[in-house]
C-alpha cells in the first residue's frame, strides 16, 4: 500500500518534471523572448543587450531552464515581463477567482451529476432517461462558447435577471463577484455535470447486470435494499477518476469560459499573456494549470485506493 | 482438389453496408447521420446553392431584421446571416476533415507500435503522453498558432499533432487488449510471422476502436478549431465561420437575436450530428465509449 502510494508520487513528479520541459521548450519556440517583448519597439541594439544581461537571457537554455525550474519549485515564479511585477503576485487573485468558478461549479454539478446519473439508469429507456442522457450529449458536446452566448442571451439580454458579463476587478473581495460569477457558473455546472452524469449513468448500468447485483435479486432482497447496498457503492467507485479528469479538464476549459464572460481568472490571464507574449506568465500558469492537474489525478487514485479494499492489496492496475 | 465453405465473408463492401445499416437502425443514429452527411452535401454544394455573396456589404440592411429578400436578416456590416450560415462551416469542415484521419493514423501507429514493444520504452512513452495531456488543450494549441499564424496550414498540423495523442493510448490499450486473446496465440502457435499476426489479426481488431476513435475526435476537433475562431485565433475574416460569427455578433444580440442563433444551429447541429453517429457506430461495433474522459 505505501510502496503503491509512493510509486503514484513519484509518477505524478515525473509527469511535473515532463511538463516542465514541454512548457519550458515550447516556450523556447516562440519568436521573441521576454526582453524583446518588454521593450516592444526600442528593442534593438545596447538596450536589448543590457535588458538580456539583466534577466540573464544570454546564459545557455540549459542554464536557464534550471534556474527556472528551480526557483518554481520554491514557489518563486519570476518576474512578468509587461509591468515587471511577481508573477505570484499576480497569479494569485486570478488563482482565487478560477477556484471560484470551478468550485461553484463544482458544490453544485457533482451531486446533481450523481443523482440524474443514478436516476437514468435505475430507469434506463424510459422517458427520464431518454431525457436525461439527451439533454447531457446536447450540453458536453456543444462548445462551451455557444451555451454560454445562448445563456446570455437567454438570461441576460432576453429575461434580465442575472449580467451577462463580469465587470469585477481581480482582486475584489470575492463577495463582488455575485451575482455576475452566477452565469459563469451555471455553464460550467452543464458541461460538467454532462460528463460525469453519463459515466455514472453507464457505471450504474454495468453494476445492475453483475453477477452478485443478480444473486441479490433471485435470492429477493428487496429492490432498493439491493440498489443502495450493493450497486451504489460499487458503481459509484469508477466515478472518483472521471470526477477528477473532468475537474483538470475544467481548468483548462475554463479559459473559453473566462474570455466570453470577460472574468478575470487564470485562464483569460493565459490568453492575454499568450497575446502579448509575456512568456514568464504564460509559463507559470501552465506550469500551475499542469500541477493541479497532476494532483487532483493523484488524489483521485489515492481515493480510490483506499475506497477499493482490492486496489489496496493487489498489484497495481495497469496505467 | 475442392473445398466447399458454408460461410463465405462478406466482402468489404457488404461489410461496409451492413455497419451502416447497423446506424442506423437506431433513431439517434439515423438522424446523426443524416445530420453529418447533410452537412457533408451542404459544404460540397453551399456555394452555388447561397443567395447572395458572402462578403456582399449593404450598409442599408445592418443588423436588419428577417425578411422576405434576407431570410435571416443581416448581421453588423450589412452581410446576409443566412447565406453566411450555411458557408460557415467550409473551413471548419475542411480542416478537421484533413487533420482528423492524420491524427488517427499516426496516433494508432505509435500507439500499435509501442503497445507491441511494451518495456521500458512504451512506459516512458505513456509518461510524455501523460505530460502532454496534463496541458489544457488551447495552450498547446495557442502556442504554436501564435508561432507559425493562423492559416489551415498551421492548424491542420497543430490540430492533427496534439490530437493524435489521446489516440495513442487507445491504439495502445486496444493492442494491449487484442494481444492477450485466444485467437493470436492460436497464430501463433500456427506459426505465422510477426508481420502476419499483426496485419490478419491487430489491426483488424484494433482498426474499430480507432474508427470510433476518430468519429469522438473529429468532434473535439470541431469543438477547438471553432472555439479557436471564436477566440480570433482561427480563420480570419471575411471567411464565413460559425465560431467567428458568433463573436462578431455576439455584441449585436440584444438588436438581431438570429446572428449569434443562426450560427449557433449549423455548428451544434453538426457536433451533435458526429457525436450520435459515433455512439451509434461504437454500438453498432460493440465498443463501450461511455467510459470515456472529456480529454
Amino acid at each position: 500500500m505505501l510502496a503503491m502510494l509512493l510509486r503514484r508520487l513519484g509518477l505524478g513528479a515525473i509527469t511535473v518534471w515532463l511538463v516542465s520541459i514541454i512548457i519550458f521548450v515550447g516556450v523556447e519556440m516562440l519568436p521573441g523572448d521576454t526582453c524583446t517583448a518588454f521593450l516592444e519597439r526600442e528593442a534593438q541594439g545596447k538596450l536589448l543587450e543590457n535588458c538580456r544581461e539583466d534577466l540573464g537571457l544570454n546564459r545557455s537554455a540549459l542554464v536557464r531552464y534550471a534556474d527556472w525550474a528551480g526557483s518554481a519549485v520554491r514557489g518563486d515564479l519570476g518576474v512578468s515581463a509587461n509591468g515587471q511585477k511577481q508573477i505570484s503576485e499576480l497569479v494569485g487573485y486570478r488563482l482565487r477567482n478560477t477556484l471560484l468558478l470551478a468550485s461553484g461549479a463544482m458544490l453544485v454539478g457533482i451531486p446533481l451529476a450523481l443523482f440524474l446519473g443514478v436516476v437514468a439508469a435505475l430507469w434506463r429507456d424510459k422517458l427520464v432517461d431518454i431525457v436525461v442522457s439527451t439533454t447531457a450529449i446536447f450540453a458536453m458536446t456543444i462548445p462551451e462558447f455557444v451555451s454560454a452566448t445562448l445563456l446570455i442571451l437567454v438570461f441576460s439580454v432576453w429575461l434580465g435577471w442575472v449580467p451577462g458579463i463580469v465587470l469585477t476587478s481581480a482582486d475584489a473581495p470575492l463577495i463582488e463577484f455575485f451575482p455576475e460569477v452566477l452565469l459563469p457558473i451555471a455553464v460550467l455546472t452543464l458541461v460538467m455535470t454532462a460528463h460525469i452524469l453519463r459515466t455514472v449513468r453507464s457505471s450504474v448500468i454495468e453494476t445492475l447486470a453483475s453477477d452478485y447485483a443478480q444473486m441479490a435479486t433471485l435470492k429477493g432482497v428487496p429492490y432498493w435494499q439491493i440498489v443502495f447496498r450493493h450497486i451504489l457503492p460499487n458503481a459509484l467507485l469508477p466515478t472518483i477518476n472521471v470526477v477528477a479528469l473532468t475537474i483538470a479538464w475544467l481548468l483548462g476549459g475554463v479559459v473559453v469560459i473566462e474570455t466570453v464572460f470577460n472574468y478575470p481568472g487564470l485562464g483569460r490571464m493565459m490568453i492575454d499573456s499568450i497575446s502579448d507574449r509575456d512568456l514568464p506568465v504564460t509559463q507559470a500558469i501552465a506550469l500551475i494549470i499542469a500541477s493541479v492537474y497532476v494532483v487532483v489525478n493523484l488524489a483521485a487514485d489515492i481515493l480510490t485506493m483506499l475506497a477499493n479494499p482490492r486496489l489496496r492489496t493487489v498489484h497495481m492496475r495497469k496505467g | 482438389m475442392t473445398v466447399t465453405t458454408s460461410y463465405r465473408r462478406p466482402g468489404r463492401l457488404a461489410r461496409f453496408g451492413t455497419l451502416i445499416s447497423d446506424i442506423v437502425a437506431r433513431p439517434s443514429g439515423a438522424i446523426g447521420l443524416t445530420l453529418v452527411l447533410g452537412h457533408l452535401l451542404l459544404a460540397f454544394i453551399g456555394p452555388f446553392i447561397v443567395p447572395y455573396d458572402f462578403t456582399e456589404m449593404n450598409s442599408g440592411l445592418m443588423l436588419s431584421k428577417p425578411s422576405a429578400a434576407h431570410w435571416l436578416g443581416a448581421d453588423h456590416l450589412g452581410r446576409d446571416t443566412l447565406t453566411r450560415t450555411l458557408l460557415g462551416g467550409r473551413e471548419a469542415i475542411l480542416v478537421t476533415g484533413i487533420a482528423t484521419p492524420l491524427a488517427v493514423l499516426w496516433g494508432g501507429l505509435v500507439g500499435i507500435f509501442f503497445g507491441l514493444a511494451g518495456g521500458r520504452v512504451d512506459e516512458v512513452l505513456m509518461r510524455v503522453v501523460d505530460a502532454f495531456l496534463s496541458l489544457p488543450w488551447i495552450l498547446k494549441m495557442l502556442v504554436l498558432i501564435v508561432t507559425f499564424g493562423t492559416g489551415i496550414e498551421v492548424l491542420i498540423p497543430t490540430l492533427a499533432f496534439f490530437y493524435g495523442i489521446p489516440v495513442i493510448r487507445i491504439a495502445r490499450a486496444a493492442t494491449h487488449d487484442v494481444v492477450a486473446r485466444d485467437f493470436v496465440q492460436a497464430a501463433r502457435a500456427r506459426g505465422h510471422s510477426r508481420g502476419t499476426i499483426i496485419r490478419r489479426e491487430l489491426l483488424p481488431n484494433v482498426r474499430d476502436a480507432l474508427l470510433v476513435e476518430g468519429a469522438m475526435r473529429w468532434s473535439w476537433m470541431l469543438l477547438a478549431f471553432s472555439s479557436l475562431s471564436f477566440l480570433g485565433f482561427g480563420v480570419s475574416p471575411p471567411t464565413p465561420d460559425w465560431g467567428l460569427m458568433i463573436a462578431d455578433a455576439r455584441g449585436f444580440m440584444s438588436f438581431s437575436p438570429l446572428g449569434v442563433l443562426a450560427p449557433m444551429v449549423g455548428l451544434s447541429s453538426l457536433i451533435i450530428g458526429i457525436n450520435l453517429t459515433a455512439d451509434a457506430l461504437a454500438k453498432a461495433l460493440g465498443i463501450d465509449r461511455a467510459q470515456k474522459a472529456p480529454v
